[in-house]
């Protein structure tokens, strides 16, 4: 299984057969959550219509923990088996987890100026995802800082799993610290304790997001594969 | 005469013929401390009040100055791959390594910061435990470096990317060093700061001589 998709021609046939329906259900989830999240969903009786920016907080965090789980994956997969299409999907899918962070902490903040009344406070969730922020930052750097492009890979899938470690943090960070940032009332052990009327839209944009990753991350590592298909031909060509 | 005691010797050696860098580390220190009182003002209440954190934090950037030269002269003259190709553990090799940076480097911070407690007016009451958290705190910084180095060696601009990579990762040890001192003025004593440190100590010891060792290996390769 694991090999079978090493093939990049057989990996580019399979995600070009699948990516239209990932963009189908990716639009039709936008368009369904977007409608119950900004009309169709109840006013939060102490936020008021601020409750609305959870609908894209929410999924946001979780996509930037879920892009760097795949990441630590990817990179596993790619150091100890040498799988070269693991580490395209690692290397594709760190812009996109790092705009999900960036999107949870503004979208955060735009949320904390009315209700906490400031826009950034140092607690131990903000701080967490922060640092996870400047994680997905430094692999990029790291991954683009050598010479040969295949030792910048090695490096930075080291770095991605030393990083890991933040991962837990965050999800725990509520529970193990007291912290202004509420603690996780949809993925807990006794059922989520939010309403269904404000679940759906939740779930809704949350499948939205997923299925645009895994469309966008699908197009990105077929893009990676042509650029490195045009270099190889180039050194061909150069040294022939 | 053992592998360890050859290694560390050689070590402590090529570090002796370089003695200026540790003493530009605590010049660097001292300076970045000493900073603070121009920069917010020499109000005693107020330098006591951020001491601790910016003597913690003067601590961390210091330590990130001889951070990229831990492999450096070995990578660029050739030595680390006889190292690597040695019978000797890399494991080993990592831990000397560390060890010898933490001697030139994480020691003099320590000796050099009773000097920067009195000069931030830091209330004597929390010397010892901040002395403490330093002791347990470097070798942190020492252990999750030489990761940092390893990933950077023959990087474009590797001393900054190195800062960029290790110092998010060192935020946790920052947190509980400094919160030490504010635990013991506010009555609740550091018992718990510092046997979170003394945990990420262990952890790190037990951890990054592998991680190290294998960032080393895919360095030279």
């Amino acid at each position: 299984m694991l090999h079978y998709f090493a093939n990049p021609t057989r990996f580019q046939r399979l995600s070009r057969r699948v990516e239209p329906w990932l963009l189908a259900a990716m639009l039709v989830c936008f368009g369904a959550g977007l409608y119950f999240a900004l009309f169709s969903s109840p006013v939060d009786y102490q936020q008021g219509h601020t409750v609305r920016i959870m609908y894209i907080h929410v999924p946001a965090a979780w996509m930037a923990l879920f892009c760097y789980t795949a990441m630590a994956v990817s990179a596993a997969v790619a150091l100890i088996w040498k799988h070269a299409l693991a580490d395209v999907a690692a290397k594709a899918t760190a812009p996109i987890g790092a705009a999900f962070t960036f999107l949870a902490l503004v979208t955060g903040s735009l949320w904390g100026k009315p209700m906490w009344g400031t826009w950034w406070v140092w607690d131990a969730r903000l701080t967490s995802v922060l640092v996870l922020f400047f994680l997905y930052l430094g692999y990029m750097a790291l991954r683009d800082a050598f010479d040969e492009p295949g030792r910048g890979a090695r490096a930075s899938a080291i770095l991605v799993l030393v990083g890991f470690v933040n991962v837990p943090i965050i999800k725990f960070s509520v529970d193990w610290w007291n912290t202004l940032h509420q603690p996780s009332s949809v993925l807990r052990m006794d059922g989520p304790t939010i309403h269904p009327d404000m679940l759906t839209p939740l779930f809704l944009m949350a499948a939205a997001f997923q299925f645009y990753y895994f469309w966008l991350v699908l197009l990105r590592i077929r893009r990676e594969l042509m650029v490195n298909r045009t270099r190889a031909l180039r050194h061909r060509q150069a040294s022939a | 005469m053992s592998a360890f005691s050859v290694l560390f010797r050689r070590e402590m050696r090529l570090a002796m013929r370089q003695s200026a860098d540790s003493f530009m580390v605590i010049g660097f220190f001292v300076i970045a401390v000493v900073l603070f009182p121009f920069g917010v003002g020499p109000e005693p209440n107020m330098l006591a009040r951020i001491g601790p954190g910016v003597i913690w934090v003067a601590a961390l950037l210091a330590a990130m100055l001889s951070m990229d030269r831990m492999f450096m002269g070995d990578y660029e003259d050739g030595s680390l791959e006889l190292l690597v190709l040695s019978p000797v553990a890399l494991e080993l090799v990592v831990c000397v390594k560390v060890l010898t940076h933490w001697l030139t480097t994480g020691l003099p911070l320590i000796l050099t910061a009773p000097l920067l407690f009195v000069m931030m007016n830091v209330p004597g009451e929390i010397w010892l435990v901040l002395l403490l958290t330093l002791v347990l705190g470097t070798p942190v910084l020492s252990l999750l470096g030489s990761v940092g180095a390893a990933l950077t060696l023959g990087a474009r601009r590797g001393g900054v990317l190195l800062s960029l990579l290790v110092l998010p990762l060192l935020i946790p040890v920052l947190i509980f060093a400094v919160g030490a001192g504010d635990a013991v003025l506010f009555g609740n004593g550091a018992k718990a700061n510092l046997m979170l440190l003394g945990g990420m100590l262990l952890g790190a010891l037990a951890l990054t001589p592998w991680v190290t060792a294998h960032a080393l290996r895919e360095a030279v390769a």
